[in-house]
């Protein structure tokens, strides 16, 4: 049973992730232990599920076993069917509408089809269930569950899957069409021979309580998948839950939609012997309304019922990265390559488990994004999960313990009764055929032909002309071109954007400027495009694809070309090829001026008939083309050009047989080209940007040749468009091409639907007529009256800067003054011109809240009877800025203004000084109540933790969601070093995922840890308006968040590409209104409160939000304006000359903002807001609180764009039972009751008062996370940074650690384990020990098997870990102190990392040291490979030679031998001398720099210790 | 843009003035250009602001934050070209605006101003001396005529716009000479009038037709002006001048500025004897009127020769930074000591005039008092301090209170023309007047205001006049958003 659409709900963005895991046999032999040992996983993990709104219906949980033969011909006996041969039947697991009518049609039409397919239906049986096991929501919608036999009749076993599948395909089609199901209940869970699937809407332990089938001891398997949901939504839907036929899949992935499109696409070409000939009848082979996971399925099906294996299938669909990756067999990547123009791959986070019954096995994503632990028994069992430790085995039965590595696949094959490691799995796919070969005959690259010449560039007396009538402005060429093809980068701004949505502007925005970049935030992580660049891909094949079913040479005949961006040469040169392969055709955009508003229509539609005739006439190549407009000729927008063909193309299903191409110029920035691509363009050359920059060289305002200005532009276009594409956690442009990750805003439906189907428009808005005037309009500033005499210059544009003849801002001189008058004169009547102002300003013209008017009360309350302002300030917050963004001097300033007025100042991204923490002789405390972590964690120790009222995990910031950042070395003063733990003067860089947040679960995971360390301190997330944040929201309520904060588009310090600043997020209004209906309608608000912020700047703006569903409010912009801000958005080149956001000092003294103007403003704003509550009839401000229906949209007469507008999809009150709550009401359940961690600080009291040391012993459990966090802040509540005296606290600790393990340990505590541990291990650790070790009667080797999990010490501070064994990916990542020893680690490794020592005694994966700013490495270089292996961008790789690093790196290891016993540690230790030289020193540049500087200085002043450790 | 830290490392440096002594002794221009690197530094001071605070406090709306890092760069040809696309005459307000552009400059705040004026200035001219200041060709004519009557700032940039866009414009012009206020009001130590002329010719050159001497309504009907035109627009400025009524006002010896200044322009063109008609030297001169054109008066007398000047405000003297009520941006009501009041002469503040003495109906005193100003229900009043009266010796009484509106007799009698209550043309939206075709900008649409604001009037009347000659959208340029700081 599906969700429909609903207010601003939109069922696509439902996202969900999860814990999975299999047990196998290795040779296949089945057994009740099988099955029982992967229900043990499902319970074992449940923390990694959710539930809803009502604790009794979970997300989702199943089981996936082999056909438990034995169980069925007892059924089979007891049911009167007769006998069966094992593999002679097939069983489909099925879901049916419980209305019996609705029922007995979908049987008679399953029947039916089986008979007409030539099989033979045995019968029917009723599969046995508890219903008691239902939570309330999940029994509503249960669906009735039973099972059909279906006899192989003619047919070898393989034959008869495919059948069954075709069955299955034909009947779900049919009962779509007969319409007998309409509230879509059915659903084949599944339907094979070989495996079954039982899952419902059930919490993961009530599975087999549920199901009883699996009480029997009779079902039995020698393979069991299992999978529990953990899903942003409760809305019930008992199909989604997994495992699914094939897979069960933790992750998500992000290209679906264009994957199902290509999928649409080739539907022409596809062909299989197999299927004996066309699969027509199967379409659609994806099911578009279902889950990204199901979708996958859905393909991963189809490609091994087609003929390949599953491993090979998962080679397809989820590639290595393999384009940039210097360690790859040539031969792999021929694979890769050429597999490529098959498939593109399915991106996104991954770790998929599959089976067909026979072979079982599982893959991790390109990025290893997710988790996934095997070990390997002495009773010849596997076991794979997300975590380590979910089944417990004696130590001694371990022969293996490993992880799933990024694009590594692990299969396990029961027939031939072994395991097979990824080298030998794909050494048999990638060699079965010559692919390289193939390759070099037939891929052909633009340097193989003879270059054609480029168009003459346009003449100066025509650029002018077509600059203006393609919408070019001063600001485009001044702001966005001449800066690009100088620097080859982006330009970079501050302080977000405060213009009119596109469809409120009057200035005839182009096309580009309706849609907003989609981003990712906590379902799924963005990428660091720059520092993790090995896995990512801008390669471009272009021209046919082919039939994904074959392999033959000549379907990788295409066009390879290195970046999707042409030159006009290179395109002339493609223009020229005539070697047969390629057959050009040029479709003409231009259409005629003058005619009428359906002229663009028309045009379009004549466009669309052209690309299906030239194709039919066998043109592989389209070219779409703006050249030639004159003054009779406007060009249809580029961008509804292409998504116009490629639509009807895919819709005529023969969109593959042509590559599409544009030349067009419009695009020039960043945002045109991610457009233009991700809605199907292979290429796009930007003909006039670059005969700009042509012009610009030749008349000397651009310094360089032509060709280096037009190669650096590519350049920053390039680099810009693949961090459109990381914020999505995107890696190749093959998959992001066409995959629309766009949201429209002010675009009418049906033009949505028709030429942009599938892409989100909520708000309704302009259709193509009105696209046709904004047209003419940009046509008539080059051609039109104005033109005759105005061509010396182009409009001055106004977009990033205001410019009083461009575009509106919201701060503009009138508002700046006025506010800044009003709070230095005292003068409420000032503010109330100020809010008139911005209250009137946004009517209409700015934001979708200016289109609101209030619904008056019958009679008002009246203002003495309303809440005070005082009381109402109290929800008012300040955004958050760094000390570092901004000075010290305005950061304290604010924090003294909140702590008076009793609202909440915010630390941002950058710690706090511990001296803030004491109040001010006055009784003024500088101290912010909301402690923020984001991505970079910059002082985030236990210490900064346990002095919150509030610790907010940022997951996106307004002006840049999806992106990191980067503090340059030279802002990095004493000071801010300090309280970032960092070295003065190296740069700090923000990864733009928390390392420790992958996935929802893990978010909840991060949660926990932070409640467990402060539990007084309320959790709060931070999320960014986009469609679908709703559901984000809900996902995130379900993981324990206290407050939710939804951002919007506008707002944000700090440097951002202007291409985020304009373009990614969408305005506070729809998310806010979207999260409040989500949740309300999931009956998950109460748990939670609602913060807004993003450009609120009045009291009607609080009011609105309130009504909309906030309860809180967030002010950035406004407070630093009330403090003297001018917007100079020059935040970040620190020369802000009011002294806000700069560190120079001689800027700093000229600040001369008070807490009192902070405390004026806000207070303004709260009695703005208390008289609109009386006219609104409300008396308390909670009241208030999601009563959207007291807003109605006001007619807006005279603007032609925005009159088009229907916000009731916004102003949507969801209907539910009064008892669902509409704001919060109730406390979240954290679970913390029972925490280890109260028994560890029970005992340990003496220590805690300071008394004599404790030793503790202490068995744990996966499911014991964040131990250590909960007894470190109490040591850091009571002793802040300093901690106890070493060792005051030892626990000696026995099993599998689960996640989190020793997190923000403080000095005093010392942690050993004997076991392992999962990921996050020592995450922020603040001057703890820990240490862990295989268990003594292990009888595998330490440093060869996997020990710790991924991520961990990320952000640690201070302190030690050793680990007796292997970490996982990005070990270290973001460390700022700690001194670490491990005998190996993973991909990633000290990534990001700004201070403490690793010492790496064993093999490191991949891209170690990327983006390492400071600290030290040292890697024991077995192989001698390591050079290969390390980023070199930021570090030098030099011999351990400097006799205090030797003595550095000995002691740390005797330190490892000491704690852990290591035998690798004692070897080396032996050997000393001679194994001294095999040590690498990872050292980064700049912080070598730095310290040498420093101790010249030190030198100077006094002598200094040759072992001297550079303090952090 | 610009140079990121050009603000941190140059202080403001204004062009420098004349020494005192060598400039009274002539009428030509005291202010010195600067080098170019000075310039260029200078340029680099502008931060490009994120809301530059500037082009909204320019009347024109300049593209202010452009030009200044085009100097920076040294691309002063480009500078240029942006500067004129907003602003018809540089060379007049680079000389004699009072900036408000800087007053508003966000540099300001903590830190002085960006030379915002001095920099407009050195570009023109450096265009002029580079020959970049070319004539427009004007490619198409629409077969459409305006007049334009007077030939002021606003009138020639009215007309100069009009004439871009392909109107047949005749401009005309009361007195001898092209300028208006420019030419006979302006002392020549501030504008020398070559520029006027060497703009002028550009004009001529571009197709507008000057005609000179003729004063519509005496000469010319405006009837019959409005049947030979297809618009017309009324640039007359506003010449009626605030008199003084006390006793001894019918004494000889009082003037008022506007017939002592335009006299000293004649003379200095050669139009004028330079001994008869009001003079200054060897009289006690006293000027009323504290504003820039008292200090015009101040600086013609000393160069007269003078025996005494003495320069007297009504108003008590501002404060030397800017007052609690009065912030930045607005602008600054701060003590200020024009080139003129550096020159000589005694200023005094808080006075009023009570009566003037003669002797034989030819004046010989001044008496005055000290006034206060005091709050009374809300409302700021002025009060004679009792006992603060005294005397002034004085030959020469310049009557500067500034003007009242525009002289519209002929206007209403010929035409019947509606007029609002503060004495200018009422009409059914700005830059309209009652009258069908007829329209008005500058001093006379505005009342006395800046040069600065003449042009740009001159250029938003232009646009709509255009707009409806040729019954279409406005084609001619904007200043854009017009809204007040407060």
């Amino acid at each position: 049973m599906r969700q429909q659409r609903e207010g601003l709900y939109e069922p696509s963005t439902e996202h969900d992730a999860c814990g999975m895991g299999f047990v196998a046999h290795i040779r296949g032999e089945a057994s009740r232990g099988i099955v029982e040992d992967a229900l043990r996983i499902l319970s074992r993990l449940s923390h990694r599920a959710a539930c809803g709104c009502d604790p009794e219906t979970g997300d989702g949980a199943g089981i996936l076993t082999q056909i438990p033969h034995r169980f069925f011909q007892a059924e089979f006996e007891r049911l009167g069917f007769g006998p069966v041969r094992r593999r002679g039947y097939g069983v489909a697991q099925v879901f049916l509408p419980p209305e019996p009518v609705q029922r007995a049609r979908c049987e008679e039409i399953f029947e039916e089809t089986v008979t007409s397919e030539g099989q033979r239906v045995i019968g029917w049986r009723d599969v046995p269930i508890d219903s008691a096991q239902v939570g309330r929501i999940a029994g509503q919608v249960r669906p009735v569950i039973r099972q059909m036999f279906i006899e192989r009749r003619r047919l070898v076993p393989t034959a008869f899957e495919r059948k069954l599948y075709i069955i299955r395909k034909l009947v779900e089609k049919q009962i779509a069409e007969a319409g007998c199901d309409p509230d879509e209940f059915f659903h084949v869970a599944s339907m094979s021979a070989e495996t079954i699937v039982y899952k419902g809407l059930l919490l993961p332990e009530r599975l087999p309580l549920f199901f009883k089938d699996l009480q029997s001891e009779e079902f039995i398997s020698g393979i069991a998948l299992v999978h529990s949901r953990f899903s942003t939504n409760t809305f019930p839907t008992w199909d989604l839950a997994q495992p699914l036929r094939y897979v069960c899949h933790n992750g998500e992935i992000n290209t679906v939609r264009g994957n199902r499109n290509w999928m649409l696409a080739r539907r022409s070409l596809l062909q299989s012997a197999k299927f004996e000939g066309p699969i027509d009848r199967l379409f659609p082979i994806i099911n578009a309304s279902a889950s990204d996971s199901y979708q996958f399925d859905n393909m991963l099906e189809l490609l091994h019922l087609g003929g390949r294996t599953l491993p090979h299938a998962m080679m397809m669909l989820i590639p290595e990265a393999y384009q940039n990756d210097p360690l790859m067999a040539d031969e792999r990547r021929a694979f890769y390559d050429y597999t490529s123009s098959l498939m593109e791959p399915w991106d996104g986070p991954a770790a998929m488990a599959f089976t067909d019954g026979h072979v079982v096995g599982a893959t991790l994503d390109r990025n290893g994004l997710r988790p996934a632990r095997y070990l390997v028994t002495t009773d010849d069992r596997v076991i794979l999960a997300s975590e380590t430790g979910v089944i417990d085995i004696p130590p001694s039965m371990i022969i293996r313990k490993g992880r799933l590595q990024p694009g590594r696949i692990f299969v396990v094959d029961t027939n031939e009764g072994r395991i097979i490691d990824d080298e030998e799995v794909k050494r048999d796919i990638i060699n079965r055929f010559p692919y390289r070969r193939w390759l070099e005959k037939n891929v052909v690259r633009l340097t193989d032909y003879e270059a054609a010449s480029a168009p003459m560039p346009t003449r100066e007396e025509d650029l002018m002309r077509l600059q203006r009538a393609f919408g070019y402005t001063d600001e485009d060429i001044r702001v966005i071109l001449a800066p690009m093809a100088e620097a080859g980068e982006e330009p970079t701004g501050s302080m977000g954007t405060d213009t009119p949505l596109a469809v409120l502007s009057d200035k005839a925005p182009s096309l580009f400027s309706y849609f907003k970049q989609l981003f990712a935030q906590v379902t799924n992580p963005p990428i660091d495009p720059i520092r993790e660049s090995v896995v990512m891909s801008l390669h471009t094949a272009i021209g046919m694809g082919g039939n994904t079913f074959d392999e033959t040479p000549e379907q990788c005949h295409r066009l390879a070309i290195p970046s999707p961006v042409l030159t006009n040469a290179e395109l002339a040169t493609i223009r020229k090829v005539e070697d047969g392969a390629f057959e050009t055709r040029t479709l003409s955009l231009l259409y005629d001026v003058k005619k009428g508003p359906e002229a663009l229509g028309q045009a379009v539609t004549a466009l669309c008939k052209a690309a299906s005739e030239a194709i039919d006439e066998g043109n592989n190549l389209l070219i779409l083309s703006d050249r030639g407009v004159d003054s009779r000729h406007v060009a249809i927008p580029a961008l509804l050009a292409v998504s116009a063909v490629h639509q009807h193309l895919v819709r005529e299903g023969i969109r593959m047989q042509s590559g599409l191409l544009v030349e067009t110029a419009e695009a020039r920035e960043v945002h045109h080209f991610a457009l233009l691509i991700g809605f199907g363009a292979a290429a796009v050359n930007p003909w006039l940007a670059l005969d700009t920059l042509t012009d610009l060289c030749a008349r000397n305002e651009c310094p360089l040749a032509p060709e280096k200005a037009a190669k650096n532009y590519i350049k920053a276009i390039d680099k810009g468009l693949l961090k459109v594409m990381s914020k999505l956690g995107i890696s190749a442009v093959s998959s992001y091409r066409g995959a629309q990750l766009f949201e429209a805003i002010g675009l009418d439906r049906s033009l949505v639907d028709e030429h942009f189907n599938g892409t989100a428009s909520r708000i309704q808005g302009v259709g193509l007529p009105e696209l046709h005037l904004e047209n003419q309009e940009r046509h008539s500033r080059g051609f039109g009256p104005e033109a005759a005499f105005i061509l010396t210059d182009l409009p001055t544009g106004g977009q990033y800067q205001w410019r009083r003849q461009g575009e509106l801002h919201k701060w503009n001189p009138a508002t700046i003054s006025r506010l800044q008058e009003s709070v230095r004169a005292d003068s409420y009547e000032k503010y109330k011109e100020f809010a008139e102002l911005a209250n009137n300003e946004s009517a209409g013209h700015f934001a979708v809240r200016g289109l609101f008017d209030f619904v008056p009360a019958a009679t008002p309350v009246p203002l003495d009877e309303v809440e005070s302002a005082e009381s109402i300030a109290r929800r008012f917050v300040t955004g958050a800025m760094s000390f570092g963004s901004i000075s010290a001097e305005a950061h304290e300033t604010l924090a003294i203004a909140m702590n008076r007025l009793g609202g909440k100042s915010n630390t941002g991204e950058g710690g706090e000084e511990s001296e803030r923490y004491i109040p001010l002789p006055n009784g003024d405390t500088r101290r912010s109540s909301i402690k923020q972590v984001a991505s970079a964690r910059f002082g985030v120790h236990a210490e900064y933790l346990v002095n919150a009222d509030e610790l907010q995990i940022k997951m996106a910031q307004g002006a840049k969601p999806g992106e990191g950042g980067q503090l340059p070395g030279h802002k990095v003063s004493e000071r801010i070093a300090r309280v970032r733990c960092s070295t003065p003067g190296v740069t700090l860089i923000s990864p733009p995922p928390h390392h420790d947040i992958y996935s929802i679960e893990d978010l909840a995971q991060l949660i926990y840890d932070l409640k467990t360390v402060n539990e007084k301190a309320r959790i709060s997330v931070k999320l960014v308006s986009e469609v679908g944040v709703g559901t984000v929201a809900a996902g995130v309520s379900k993981a324990r968040a206290e407050c939710i904060i939804i951002a919007g588009d506008s707002g944000g310090t700090g440097a951002s590409p202007l291409s985020s600043i304009k373009h990614a997020g969408v305005p506070w209004e729809l998310g806010l209104a979207e999260a409040q209906q989500v949740l309300v309608r999931n009956d998950l608000r109460g748990r939670v409160r609602l913060q807004v912020d993003g450009g609120v700047r009045t009291g009607r703006d609080v009011v609105i939000g309130a009504l909309l569903g906030a309860e809180e409010f967030g002010f950035a912009t406004a407070p630093l304006v009330a403090m003297g801000c001018i917007m100079l958005r020059k935040c970040h080149q620190n020369t802000c000359s009011v002294g806000i956001a700069t560190q120079d000092p001689e800027l700093t003294a000229k600040f001369d903002g008070t807490p009192e103007h902070v405390i004026r403003y806000l207070l303004y704003v709260a009695q703005e807001a208390r008289e609109w509550m009386s006219l609104l009839g409300f008396r308390t401000f909670d009241q208030m609180v999601g009563h959207a229906e007291k807003l109605v949209q006001r007619p807006i007469i005279g603007h032609w764009k925005a009159e088009r507008l229907d916000l009731s999809s916004v102003l949507h009150v969801p209907v539910v039972s009064p008892d669902v709550a509409t704001r919060y009401n109730e406390p979240q359940q954290h679970g913390l009751e029972t925490h280890l961690d109260r028994k560890l600080i029970a005992s340990s009291q003496s220590a805690l008062q300071g008394g004599r040391p404790v030793v503790l012993r202490q068995p744990i459990s996966n499911a014991d996370r964040a131990v250590g966090a909960m007894l470190g802040g109490e040591v850091a509540r009571k002793y802040g940074n300093h901690g106890l005296a070493d060792d005051s606290i030892s626990v000696k600790f026995t099993g599998s650690a689960g996640q989190s393990f020793g997190a923000f340990l403080p000095r005093g505590i010392t942690f050993h384990l004997e076991g392992d541990a999962n990921d996050y291990v020592g995450k922020g650790l603040s001057g703890g020990r820990i240490a862990i070790q295989p268990p003594a009667q292990s009888s595998f080797i330490a440093e060869e098997n996997i020990l710790v999990g991924n991520t961990l010490l990320y952000g640690a501070t201070a302190g030690e870990a050793y680990f007796r064994g292997v970490a996982g990916e990005r070990f270290a990542v973001r460390n700022s102190g700690a001194r670490a020893v491990v005998e190996g680690v993973g991909d990633h490794g000290c990534e990001y990392m700004t201070g403490g020592i690793v010492v790496v005694l064993g093999r490191t994966g991949r891209n170690f040291a990327a983006g390492m700013s400071g600290g030290m490495a040292f890697v024991f270089d077995r192989d001698g490979e390591f050079q290969r292996r390390c980023n070199r961008e930021m570090v030098e790789l030099e011999s351990l030679i400097d006799e205090s690093d030797i003595w550095l790196v000995h002691d740390l290891v005797e330190n490892h031998v000491r704690f852990t016993g290591s035998a690798l540690g004692r070897r080396l230790l032996d050997n000393w001398e001679m194994m001294v030289a095999r040590f690498v020193k990872v050292m980064p540049t700049e912080y070598k720099r730095v310290l040498q500087q420093r101790r010249a200085q030190r030198r100077s002043q006094q002598t200094s210790d040759p072992r001297a450790i550079p303090a952090e | 843009m610009g140079k990121v830290t050009g603000f941190m490392e140059a202080n403001r440096q204004a062009a420098e003035y004349r020494d005192k002594k060598d400039r009274t002794q002539d009428w030509r221009e005291f202010v010195v250009d600067r080098p170019e690197e000075t310039a260029r530094t200078q340029g680099g001071r502008c931060m490009d602001c994120g809301v530059p605070f500037c082009q909204q406090g320019c009347p024109l709306g300049n593209p202010i934050p452009e030009f200044n890092d085009l100097i920076y760069r040294g691309r002063w040809k480009q500078a240029y070209e942006v500067l004129r696309a907003t602003n018809n005459f540089p060379e007049f307000t680079g000389r004699l605006c009072p900036a408000p552009c800087e007053a508003a400059c966000v540099l300001s705040i903590n830190n002085t101003a960006v030379t915002i004026e001095q920099n407009e200035k050195e570009i023109v001219e450096r265009a002029f001396t580079e020959g970049w200041v070319e004539p427009h060709r004007v490619l198409r004519r629409t077969g459409r005529s305006v007049a334009v009557v007077g030939s002021g700032p606003a009138g020639l940039a009215a007309a100069d716009q009009l004439n871009r866009a392909g109107h047949t414009v005749t401009v005309y012009e009361k007195s001898d000479r092209i300028g208006g206020l420019l030419r006979y009001g302006i002392p020549d130590f501030k504008l020398e009038k070559w520029v006027i002329e060497r703009r002028i010719s550009l004009l001529r050159t571009e197709g507008i037709t000057f005609s000179t001497g003729v004063e519509i309504g005496k000469d010319i009907r405006w009837t019959d002006l409005l049947e030979d035109h297809d618009a017309v627009v009324v640039c007359i400025g506003a010449g009626k001048a605030r008199d003084l009524d006390v006793p001894g006002r019918d004494l000889q010896g009082i003037h008022f500025a506007m017939d002592f200044l335009p006299q000293q322009n004649q003379r200095v063109a050669g139009d004028f004897d330079t001994v008869s008609g009001v003079v200054a030297t060897g009289k006690h001169v006293v000027i009323l009127g504290g504003g820039d054109t008292g200090s015009d008066c101040l600086g013609t007398s000393i160069r007269h020769g003078a025996a005494s000047v003495t320069q007297i405000e009504l108003m008590p003297a501002p404060p030397s930074l800017r007052a609690h009520n009065n912030p930045w941006p607005h602008w600054p009501m701060v003590f200020r000591t024009s080139s003129s009041q550096a020159e000589g002469g005694a200023r005094e503040f808080a006075q009023m005039t009570t009566r003037l003495i003669g002797e034989n109906g030819v004046l010989k005193e001044i008496e005055m008092i000290t006034i206060e100003v005091v709050t009374e229900n809300g409302r700021s009043v002025i009060r004679p301090v009792p006992g603060s009266e005294k005397r002034l010796p004085c030959d020469l009484l310049i009557l500067a209170m500034g003007f009242t509106g525009p002289v519209l007799d002929s206007l209403q009698s010929q035409l019947n023309i509606d007029v609002t209550p503060r004495g200018v043309p009422a009409g059914p939206s700005k830059f309209r007047t009652s009258v069908p075709r007829l329209y008005v900008a500058g001093d006379a649409f505005r009342g006395a205001s800046l040069i600065v604001w003449a042009i740009s009037d001159g250029r938003e009347a232009a646009r709509i006049i255009d707009a409806d000659l040729i019954e279409a959208a406005p084609r001619l340029p904007t200043r854009g958003q017009d809204m007040a700081f407060a």
